[in-house]
């Protein structure tokens, strides 16, 4: 059994809550006591159903205002997989909060209320799902209920939206016409929708093909932690900790180590379990090398014929996460690519992007709070960067203010 | 583990951020700690770290917060399970921080050293000067800490501020803070109850007997069963009886219930797991049944 995590994007008012709850209540992921207390809540606010947003708004703030705030993580499991739902606010003030839990999502469903149609907030929702990679996107057209499940209403809409997507160039995309009210395709297939001869959301979040979303093509190992036993029966041991961001590594593969450019062979492979024969993302393993080489944290093992950039100058887009402060050039702050920490200075902001519009603001001189920018850093030390498209672990970063230690901005490498 | 199209089981996954989540705070705090209570999620937390730092030793000492209501045989295994790793072991007492009037008892029949612990484990974490502290803490748990950071930012107060946490994106932790203040960092955030079984059940993990059904002395309290214990104080309408029971949960035994049950193996526990339809929370613990915000107040003056 694999995990899939999958990011949620869409307001109260689209049925988000309710499409959680009926997954969560279905998979029997909402247990007794859970239910009841939403009841008694429903119950005492004089709510006339069973208000399942309860389940899944965690602060007291959230509670008292009936709005989501932050990411919260929610977990179910059917036979065929583990899920992680990165449960995100829908709102134009949380876009942070929606980038945070796209950052690590295999899929995103969008909601789209088939009254409604394609909204400003859907397209907001599928630039952002882009942005960040996320590499499978579904639609799910919800309340098909009120619109009497029409296949034409539905056919409207997923031309509409399949026309805007060609500009954002998403990947993989599904549309399912659902009710997450009634339960239609969400779990089984609906009877009052025999025009749809697709999967329903379930079935299609259990067998979407996630493992080839992972580069095993280009091997790279961010060096983390460096293991040196100091015990006499390993007394000459030392091993470079990590996890595989890229590629599949090989014990006596010819590897190449950033920044000295020296190559080596992998010896071997080791976890506490023993040596393993190949290693990938996302696992954890423990590199020995067969030369000795200086080597520590921050630095890269990666192939001699397939290396990463090795820059000081970078192009990125920024999502700018900070309450107070602006980003703008000559803004100086932390920077944290895979293991390396150094310090950045914003030479430039190209253009500011209005997320609804994706029109660029060539004149902006500032990003602030939930904005988006393509801008150039100058790095005080060298990184080993891919473009994010190409690989998620090596062309992310994030920025820190040096004053507050606040994470203020994500960054993707182009 | 391994297969030819690549993919990785649902506990290899967890187990590999966990261990890239240790590495990065051994690698980038000066002064860690891990929470061990001899309770199922820090009993694989402290697996987690053995793997993390294999052929090393674990490169931090393990705390524990005894509020002296504890489990006889969680103590036992506590001392056991660290003197085998060689690992330090630092013991904050709730008894010293009473004895030296740092924090008042509670009186009455449900008089609980729960909440005294925050002030124990806060003193703590100031006087060994601790920058990073791993709590088992999941996700899953409780919905307030569905919401909590994996690196979760306490001030220099230990207070956790739910509204101004920081965002938390890719495998990219942010690991700064000043003097005084210090992270809790949640390696099994994505873990779920079973997960944690499942990782016990595979690995062949030692545990605590009083996780197995086993027959006690026991009274009923708000549909709960608490232990016959010297600390636990019974009213004349609660009467004892014996009945075969487990912890699904282990806390103080004050407000820790155990759950009626049969099951003898990790197999039995997880078969039971599978089909119940209660939270462990809700189930065992009357510290959360407060309110509907208990765990994000105790939460935000520093718990767990």
């Amino acid at each position: 059994m694999d995990i899939l995590r999958f990011a949620t994007a869409g307001s109260v008012d689209d049925g988000k809550s309710t499409l959680i709850g009926r997954l969560l209540f279905d998979s029997k992921a909402i247990f007794e006591d859970q239910l009841e207390a939403v009841e008694r809540t429903s119950r005492d606010r004089g709510t006339e159903y069973t208000d399942l947003s309860l389940l899944t708004d965690g602060l007291r703030a959230e509670r008292e205002q009936g709005i989501t705030i932050d990411v919260a993580y929610r977990y179910f499991a059917t036979p065929k997989r583990k899920f992680i739902i990165a449960d995100t606010p829908g709102h134009i003030q949380y876009t942070r909060n929606m980038v945070t839990g796209a950052s690590t999502a295999d899929l995103a469903i969008i909601l789209i209320d088939a009254r409604k149609g394609v909204l400003e907030q859907s397209r907001r929702h599928a630039f952002l799902t882009t942005l960040l990679r996320v590499p499978h996107l579904v639609l799910a057209v919800n309340k098909m209920d009120l619109v009497d499940y029409s296949e034409e209403r539905f056919e409207e809409i997923r031309e509409e939206f399949t026309q805007f997507a060609s500009k954002l160039n998403a990947s993989d995309l599904t549309f399912i016409p659902i009710s997450a009210l009634h339960g239609d395709n969400v779990v089984s297939r609906s009877e009052s929708m025999p025009w749809y001869q697709g999967p329903s959301l379930l079935h299609h979040l259990e067998h979407v093909h996630i493992a080839s979303d992972r580069n095993l093509v280009d091997v790279r190992f961010p060096v983390q932690y460096v293991i040196r036993p100091h015990k006499t029966e390993f007394h000459d041991y030392r091993g470079y900790a990590g996890q595989v961001a890229g590629g599949v590594l090989k014990p006596g593969d010819d590897v190449m180590h950033l920044p000295s450019g020296l190559t080596t062979k992998i010896a071997s492979i080791d976890t506490f379990d023993g040596p393993v024969t190949e290693a990938f993302a996302p696992m954890s393993v423990t590199l020995r090398l067969e030369d000795d080489i200086d080597i520590s944290r921050g630095d890269m093992i990666c192939r001699p014929n397939n290396q990463p950039q090795v820059a000081q100058e970078i192009e990125a887009m920024i999502c700018w996460m900070a309450d107070t402060t602006k980003l703008t050039p000559r803004t100086k702050l932390t920077i944290k690519h895979t293991t390396r920490t150094a310090r950045a200075l914003v030479k430039d902001l190209h253009y500011r992007l209005d997320v609804n519009t994706l029109h660029r603001d060539e004149t902006a001189t500032s990003l602030s709070l939930n904005e988006i920018g393509r801008v150039s850093l100058r790095i005080t030390q060298p990184l080993f960067v891919d473009d994010y498209a190409r690989n998620r672990q090596t062309g992310g970063f994030i920025l820190i203010d040096e004053a507050t230690n606040g994470t203020v901005g994500a960054g993707m490498i182009l | 583990m391994l297969q030819h199209d690549y993919t990785t089981s649902q506990l290899d996954v967890l187990e590999a951020e966990a261990i890239h989540i240790m590495r990065e705070v051994a690698a980038e705090f000066e002064r860690p700690c891990l929470l061990f209570s001899g309770g199922k999620d820090s009993i694989v937390m402290l697996r987690i770290a053995e793997k993390a730092f294999w052929p090393a030793p674990i490169p931090f000492p393990l705390m524990h917060v005894d509020t002296g209501h504890n489990f006889p045989e969680v103590i036992d295994y506590r001392d056991r399970r660290s003197a085998e790793l060689g690992a330090r072991l630092v013991v904050a007492s709730v008894q010293d921080s009473i004895d030296a009037g740092r924090v008042v008892e509670e009186t009455g029949r449900r008089a609980s050293r729960n909440r005294l612990q925050t002030t124990t484990l806060l003193d703590a974490i100031e006087e060994h000067e601790f920058d990073a502290v791993f709590g088992g803490a999941r996700r899953d748990e409780e919905k307030a800490r569905a919401k909590e950071r994996v690196f979760s930012f306490r001030d220099d107060f230990g207070q956790w501020d739910p509204k101004n946490q920081r965002p938390e994106l890719w495998n990219l932790y942010n690991a700064k803070i000043r003097k005084g203040e210090h992270i809790r960092v949640f390696p099994l955030s994505n873990w779920t109850e079973l997960d944690v079984w499942d990782y016990i059940r595979r690995e062949g993990i030692e545990i605590p007997s009083i996780y197995f059904a086993h027959t006690r002395r026991v009274f009923e309290r708000d549909g709960m069963l608490l232990p016959d214990a010297d600390v636990v104080q019974r009213g004349d309408d609660e009467p004892l009886f014996e009945s075969m029971v487990r912890y699904r949960t282990v806390g103080d035994m004050t407000c820790t219930g155990a759950v009626s049950s049969s099951a003898a193996t990790v197999d039995e526990i997880i078969a039971e797991i599978a089909a119940t339809r209660i939270t462990e929370r809700g189930a065992t613990r009357a510290d959360d049944r407060a309110s509907e915000a208990a765990m994000e107040d105790r939460k935000k003056e520093g718990y767990f």
